[in-house]
């Protein structure tokens, strides 16, 4: 087989082409300023400060000693000038906690490589192999989107009893691409539509297969899909939780929202400080990545619906 | 390249028959198939197979650890006749409207603030987003601690600011426990819809808007003539997925009340959970969870001619 043409053409400066522009600036500058702070500051502040209050509570909660948590009179509850690291510490030393990131973690990853590889390969096909039916499938697969785990789970739990993989990660492992695979499929349909039929159609006349193709052709251009695909399924299997509440039953084995809700939850009137460290804790891996991809997410997001 | 055409030439390669595999593996459907089987695997073992399980079990009298038979439908007719699981139904659909309402004017108006000029945009953007990335049980954790009975933050800042003498009862009270879990749905919902309306709103050219106003036309109009037809879409599909995962929610309601006070906020699936996995009766779980799938088809419809209509304003075939 010949190898593929070695001279460099930058192949995402041609795919990113330039739709034509419109450059008008908009009409924001007529405008006066305090027109402005009225109408869009005021309100979109108010917004995000709802958006963002319970994550400040949360991180101001997990940090807080356990006396000023509960006295309110005293102590002004909106700040702490003694931060204690005692929840935090009680969490990752005297619980099961890493146990339950470690398994969160595993769980995630295990189910997006499983869904993105499946989904890679159902995608091209249904995009470029277009074999009979393909339209079809493609429609029933987002019809898959549609069909929530809450209706599943019931069935669910007997199938996994069934095979023997109650209370056992890998049952999360290959449940939660039912989730994962429609998703990530309909976005890598629409990347694989973005690259030129042309690329491929060169590739075939100099013998490269199918399989070539999608590794060396498809792949490498379909990068930024394949890493949005990636964390948005990542984000999707740590935020799962009815499967993991219904198929899970020993407590090392749990995963970390199923574990606070469960474990974490006595009577004591002291537990707000640790639940909340937990909550933390269990949120900041995903703010975190979040950080590094906002655009993926965003695209992500949008990219699935649009399509 | 010129080594390339210098080099001398290979012996040429005889040309053969194509045998029947060499055709099969040059078949788009053949090779079609396999590409898919992965996928399909995953989507017929473990959600169409488990799909029809489910209305199966809905017909029979399975408990956990006993194989059911067969009782038509009883389970149905239990229910007809059970006043909770009215009661969820009643509250799925006061849940789900109010909040895909709320959800859909706040996120629009969100869409529609964070598509001014601004300074700080992508940082806005990117903290608008927050809550729909951290977990749902994690932050749903959050809003109990902050509708707790004795000290919710709330219930002091009001008393401080002397509105109330009494701490609010938040998540005890049948009345409150719906405002708060509704409260909380569309916290964590309207991220979703802001940002999705908001890339539908960037692809509208700021130069119509100039247009209009040299017609004449005031803010409201602009709104109406121009933004909502182009977003009407978008506007569509999201608001099928919003009202969707808002009708089968679980984990919120779950995490912050379990159903009660009372079950004034348990939703189907929520009941569904607490019949089928709890009490062990799955066979009438499954019923209440099947109760959803019409529901759900209804939704699936709107989304449908949705997309249908989106295609035919765009002008696109069906590619």
């Amino acid at each position: 087989m010949t190898d593929l043409p070695a001279s460099k053409v930058d192949l995402k400066s041609i795919l990113s082409t330039p739709a034509p522009v419109d450059n008008s600036e908009g009409m924001s500058y007529l405008q006066s300023v305090p027109r402005r702070i009225v109408t869009l500051y005021l309100p979109l502040s108010i917004i995000v400060v709802i958006l963002l209050f319970p994550f400040y509570w949360m991180a101001l909660t997990a940090i807080k000693p356990d006396d000023q948590l509960l006295d309110l009179d005293k102590f002004n509850p909106f700040w702490t000038w003694n931060p204690t690291f005692k929840h935090i510490h009680k969490l990752l030393f005297e619980s099961y906690y890493p146990h339950w990131l470690w398994n969160t973690m595993y769980v995630a990853i295990g189910a997006t490589v499983l869904s993105i590889i499946a989904s890679v390969l159902a995608a091209y096909a249904i995009v470029r192999l277009r074999y009979k039916g393909a339209n079809l499938v493609g429609g029933l697969i987002f019809l898959a989107y549609l069909v929530p785990p809450s209706i599943l789970f019931i069935p669910l739990a007997t199938v996994v009893f069934q095979y023997g993989l109650f209370d056992s990660p890998l049952a999360l492992i290959l449940t939660y691409p039912t989730i994962l695979i429609p998703f990530s499929t309909w976005l890598l349909m629409g990347y694989f539509k973005t690259i030129p039929f042309e690329l491929e159609e060169c590739a075939l006349i100099d013998g490269a297969s199918r399989w070539q193709i999608l590794i060396k052709i498809v792949l490498p251009l379909a990068v930024p899909g394949l890493i949005s695909a990636f964390i948005f399924c990542f984000t999707l299997c740590w935020n799962e939780f009815i499967y993991a509440l219904t198929f899970l039953q020993s407590t090392p084995n749990k995963t970390v929202p199923v574990a606070i809700v469960n474990e974490f939850v006595d009577g004591d009137i002291y537990r707000w400080g640790s639940l909340m460290a937990g909550a933390l804790c269990g949120s900041l891996p995903l703010v975190i990545l979040y950080a590094f991809f906002v655009e993926h997410y965003v695209s992500a997001m949008t990219g699935a619906v649009k399509e | 390249m010129a080594d390339v055409a210098l080099a001398p030439r290979r012996a040429k390669t005889e040309i053969r028959e194509a045998t029947a595999w060499d055709q099969l593996r040059h078949n788009k459907t053949w090779l079609g198939f396999w590409f898919m089987l992965p996928a399909m695997a995953f989507l017929i073992f473990f959600l169409a197979y488990p799909l029809g399980l489910g209305i199966w079990l809905s017909f029979t009298d399975t408990r956990i650890g006993r194989v059911g038979h067969f009782v038509g439908t009883e389970n149905y007719e239990w229910l007809w006749d059970d006043a909770i699981f009215w009661l969820s139904v009643f509250n799925t659909l006061l849940y789900t409207s109010v909040a895909s309402a709320v959800k859909f004017a706040v996120g629009l108006y969100l869409a529609l603030l964070l598509n001014e000029r601004m300074p700080f945009k992508a940082l806005l953007r990117a903290a608008v987003l927050i809550p729909f990335i951290v977990p749902t049980v994690l932050s749903a954790l959050a809003f109990w601690w902050i509708f707790d009975s004795q000290f919710s933050i709330i219930s002091w800042s009001l008393k401080q600011l002397g509105l109330i003498t009494q701490n609010i009862n938040f998540l005890g009270d049948p009345t409150w426990a719906r405002i708060c879990v509704i409260f909380a749905n569309i916290w964590r919902g309207v991220p979703f819809v802001a940002i999705t309306l908001l890339a539908g709103l960037q692809t509208v050219q700021p130069s119509l808007y100039e247009a209009a106003t040299l017609d004449g036309a005031t803010r409201w109009q602009m709104f109406r003539y121009i933004t909502y037809p182009l977003l009407t879409p978008i506007i569509a599909v999201v608001m099928t997925f919003s009202v969707l995962f808002t009708f089968t929610d679980f984990q919120l309601i779950w995490a912050m009340t379990r159903g009660g006070p009372v079950n004034a906020t348990h939703l189907m699936a929520t009941l569904s959970y607490q019949r089928a996995i709890i009490a062990g009766q799955l066979g009438e779980g499954a019923a209440i969870s099947s109760a959803m799938i019409p529901f759900l088809l209804a939704a699936i419809m709107v989304s449908w001619f949705g997309l249908q209509r989106r295609k035919w304003q765009q002008g696109e075939n069906n590619d």
